[in-house]
């Protein structure tokens, strides 16, 4: 073949030439995105049966406003749609699974808006943004409506039985009347662990059901999209810590029901373990873990919030990129022959 | 079992399409083209002018420098042109064109026979550079530099790892021609003097495993039947995972005790000291979807890929992407008009549903990158860094030299970033700087010569 030849040849080859790798993972952000949606799933449905209807608009409010908002932002800036890859979903299950089952659906609505445009698109999308997206909507309304966002009714009870809650959420119980009082809402402790447990008590609608929120946890932890070490870490600080610094002096906390209560479990399942925003290494999230959970007692026992769960991720995912920066992995060979 | 390394992938292998097919002799095709760079270090210039008649194994290309291996002519003919022509690893290179006149002679003297066991070193180590034996898991390393270690070694590892996917003709070779490559090691085990040799192979290839330990009976060398896992084939990954010694960074197998030689590598330097025949042939897996009929083929170097791809049938569906190598480190095609070459383990045609893989995402921080650098490097900051044009701060602060572009982080990439392009775009540019600043420095050092010579 002359010279010439190659050159026409090479000119109309439909090859592509790229470098190498030439072949991928299956594993696309959409896919990752829509399997934490469905491992939200089980406790968002059991919220729709035990607070009823109005949880049920709460969610879809909450999702569809985040992708709305999500789609309209990029349709003006003329940028790619990606809002319907799931994590705008997430957002705003997340949003209105963190919030009283009672808040006007038009304050979700607001806090769908401000989480993906202000926390997320205005950032620079997915992947750029700072902070979880669904605690900065959280925040936003905790300020703007305070009495709102902490007015917590019970409005159906499902299954049929007595309405034996209070307004207030256990959380709120323990921080305004004390330990026995608690005790004394669901009669016994065993009764307070296992209402924690199943999800039959007051509080945000898509926390109540530990049950539930450790089944979804669990499938992406089998699923490899989280780390076992997050959550792990996490629930473990807090156990720890509320256990050593109880109401009656050192070591006499009740570590089970802090575990259980307010958001613990869906923040250490869901939210810990945002791969956006939390460090990248195991050793960087075994840090994060223990601030988040150590921030989370400190407001819950100290702070003005019977609940700390959202400020204290925040405050992690804060110090994220430091912690990132600091943990990076050891680089093989480094520190000559071994 | 053996420690495994940190980091690595499990791709789909893509095996199944040729492991079973024994090593086929291509028949040799109308024109041979062969490269006169086709290793690491100095291209050779050749030796033989448009005219002259060859003959099989003799010398077409040789330099003087010293990091090269000779080239030889794969077939007898009549050279019918020296210029340049397509090439797998730099576009284009100097190439002599060879007529083949369908006799297939041998060059004066080959083959032969000689006894190993009865020459010295010295010989051997002459005997493989004038093969002009280089790497042939596709690092192409001039092996007779290899094998002059200037640090003492204890360790021999034979590379049969074989871990790019789609990849088969090293595990023919194990399963079809044990025997010569534990001649070949048997030579290296003379030649280095180690205490200890190791065959490693990954244990998705038991039969290979078990040729090779029947092969290995009665010597003492070792078969090890590692992890799968993607890049176990790494020098550094299987000397770690043998040995449980780290290469330092920016470091060679040597500064550990160790030589690591691809196990197509040793059979051809078994046919060269035991029979003086250069390298002018290997076995080279043709495989892909895209093509009709895969298959293992010992072939003579300079042949087209369009001949190889001819022989098996063809293409079976139009194929997106023509890659030399494999599909994780193999370079991408424009032609099929580039020959085969001594570091070509592979030519495999992927179809588009193979190498389609959507727009790229921005980096969602998922880690799945780091997890899976068997380098222990933050990929995605890598990536992300090189982006923002920030070379510095790559190579600084996120050891970005130490890259071994493998592509793990690429494969598992979620977000479908082409890290390892990012990576090399910065590579590129820290390079560049660095020649910059030589030259730079040179010309500065002439200027003062020629002051101090003005001032005399």
């Amino acid at each position: 073949m002359s010279e010439e030849a190659v050159k026409q040849e090479t000119a109309s080859s439909l090859f592509t030439v790229s470098v190498s790798p030439h072949i991928r993972d299956d594993e696309t952000i959409s896919h990752i995105m829509w399997q934490v949606n469905a491992a939200l799933l089980p406790a968002a449905l059991f919220a729709v049966w035990w607070f009823g209807v109005p949880a049920l608009i709460n969610m879809i409010v909450g999702v569809v406003f985040a992708v709305l908002g999500e789609y309209l932002w990029q349709k003006g800036m003329h940028q790619p749609i990606t809002a319907f890859d799931g994590s705008a979903c997430i957002t705003g299950l997340l949003l209105a699974m963190s919030m009283s089952p009672v808040l006007p659906p038009y304050m979700v609505a607001i806090g769908s808006l401000l989480a993906v445009i202000v926390a997320k698109q205005s950032m620079g999308g997915l992947g750029f943004n700072i902070f979880n997206p669904a605690h900065i909507g959280r925040a936003a309304l905790m300020v703007s409506w305070p009495v709102a966002m902490t007015t917590w009714t019970k409005m159906a009870d499902a299954s049929g039985g007595v309405d034996a809650m209070t307004s207030a959420t256990p959380l709120n119980i323990l921080k305004m009347q004390g330990y026995d009082a608690l005790i004394a809402t669901f009669g016994s402790q065993s009764d307070l662990y296992w209402n924690l447990f199943i999800g039959t008590r007051n509080g945000s609608l898509g926390e109540t059901s530990t049950l539930l929120l450790l089944l979804g946890g669990l499938y992406l932890i089998w699923k490899g999209y989280v780390n076992w070490q997050v959550p792990v870490t996490m629930i473990a600080t807090v156990a720890i810590l509320t256990w050593i610094f109880g109401p009656a002096g050192l070591f006499t906390g009740d570590p089970v029901f802090h575990v259980m209560a307010g958001g613990l479990m869906l923040g250490a399942f869901f939210m810990a373990t945002d791969m956006v925003t939390i460090p990248m290494t195991i050793k960087g999230q075994l840090i994060f873990a223990v601030g988040a959970g150590a921030l989370t007692v400190l407001i819950r026992l100290v702070g003005g919030y019977p609940e700390g769960v959202c400020y204290s991720l925040l405050l992690m995912n804060a110090v994220t990129p430091l912690i990132d920066r600091f943990c990076k992995p050891r680089i093989f060979g480094a520190g000559g022959a071994k | 079992m053996f420690e495994s390394f940190l980091g690595g992938i499990h791709p789909k292998d893509g095996k199944e399409l040729a492991k079973d097919k024994p090593i086929e002799d291509m028949p040799v095709p109308q024109e041979l083209v062969v490269p006169m760079g086709q290793h690491i270090g100095a291209p050779c210039t050749p030796t033989v002018k448009v005219g002259d008649e060859v003959k099989r194994g003799q010398l077409i290309g040789t330099s003087p420098a010293f990091m090269h291996a000779d080239i030889h002519a794969p077939v007898s003919g009549k050279v019918v042109k020296i210029e340049p022509r397509p090439h797998s690893g730099m576009g284009s290179c100097m190439a002599v064109v060879i007529q083949n006149d369908g006799k297939d002679e041998w060059a004066d003297g080959l083959p032969m026979e000689r006894n190993w066991q009865s020459m010295e070193n010295e010989e051997i180590l002459a005997a493989i550079q004038s093969a002009g034996i280089v790497g042939m898991g596709g690092a192409t390393f001039p092996a007779h530099i290899k094998l002059k270690p200037s640090k003492p070694v204890d360790i021999l590892i034979l590379n049969g790892a074989e871990c790019e996917p789609y990849l088969t003709a090293d595990y023919r070779l194990m399963l079809e021609e044990g025997a010569k490559i534990i001649t070949g090691t048997q030579i290296l085990q003379k030649l280095l003097g180690v205490k200890r040799t190791v065959i490693g192979i990954e244990d998705n290839k038991p039969e290979a495993i078990k040729a090779m330990e029947q092969a290995a009976n009665g010597t003492n060398i070792e078969v090890a039947a590692l992890k799968t896992k993607y890049p176990q084939g790494a020098e550094k990954m299987l000397i770690k995972v043998i040995s449980g010694r780290e290469v330092p960074m920016g470091g060679l197998p040597m500064d550990v005790g160790a030589v690591v030689q691809n196990v197509g590598t040793v059979a051809a330097i078994a046919d060269a000291v035991e029979h003086g025949l250069p390298l002018t042939e290997r076995i080279t897996t043709v495989t892909g979807d895209a093509i009709k009929e895969p298959k293992n083929l010992r072939i003579r170097i300079g042949t087209p890929y369009q001949a190889a791809i001819d022989y098996c049938g063809g293409f079976a569906e139009s194929p997106k992407k023509l890659i030399a190598g494999g599909p994780m480190m193999g370079m991408a095609q424009a032609t099929t008009a580039v020959p085969v070459m001594k570091g070509s383990s592979g030519i495999l045609a992927l179809t588009a549903e193979k190498v389609d893989h959507g727009p790229e995402m921005n980096c969602i921080r998922c880690g799945k990158c780091v997890k899976a650098c068997p380098m222990g490097l933050v990929p995605s900051m890598l990536s992300i860094l090189s982006e923002r044009q920030a070379y510095d701060a790559c190579r600084d602060e996120y050891g970005l030299m130490n890259c071994v572009e493998c592509g793990c982080c690429t494969f598992v990439c979620p977000a479908k970033r082409n890290i390892v392009q990012y990576i090399k775009n910065a590579k590129g540019f820290i390079r560049a700087e660095q020649m910059k600043a030589k030259a730079a420095a040179e010309a500065k050092k002439a200027q003062e010569a020629a002051k101090k010579e003005a001032e005399k």
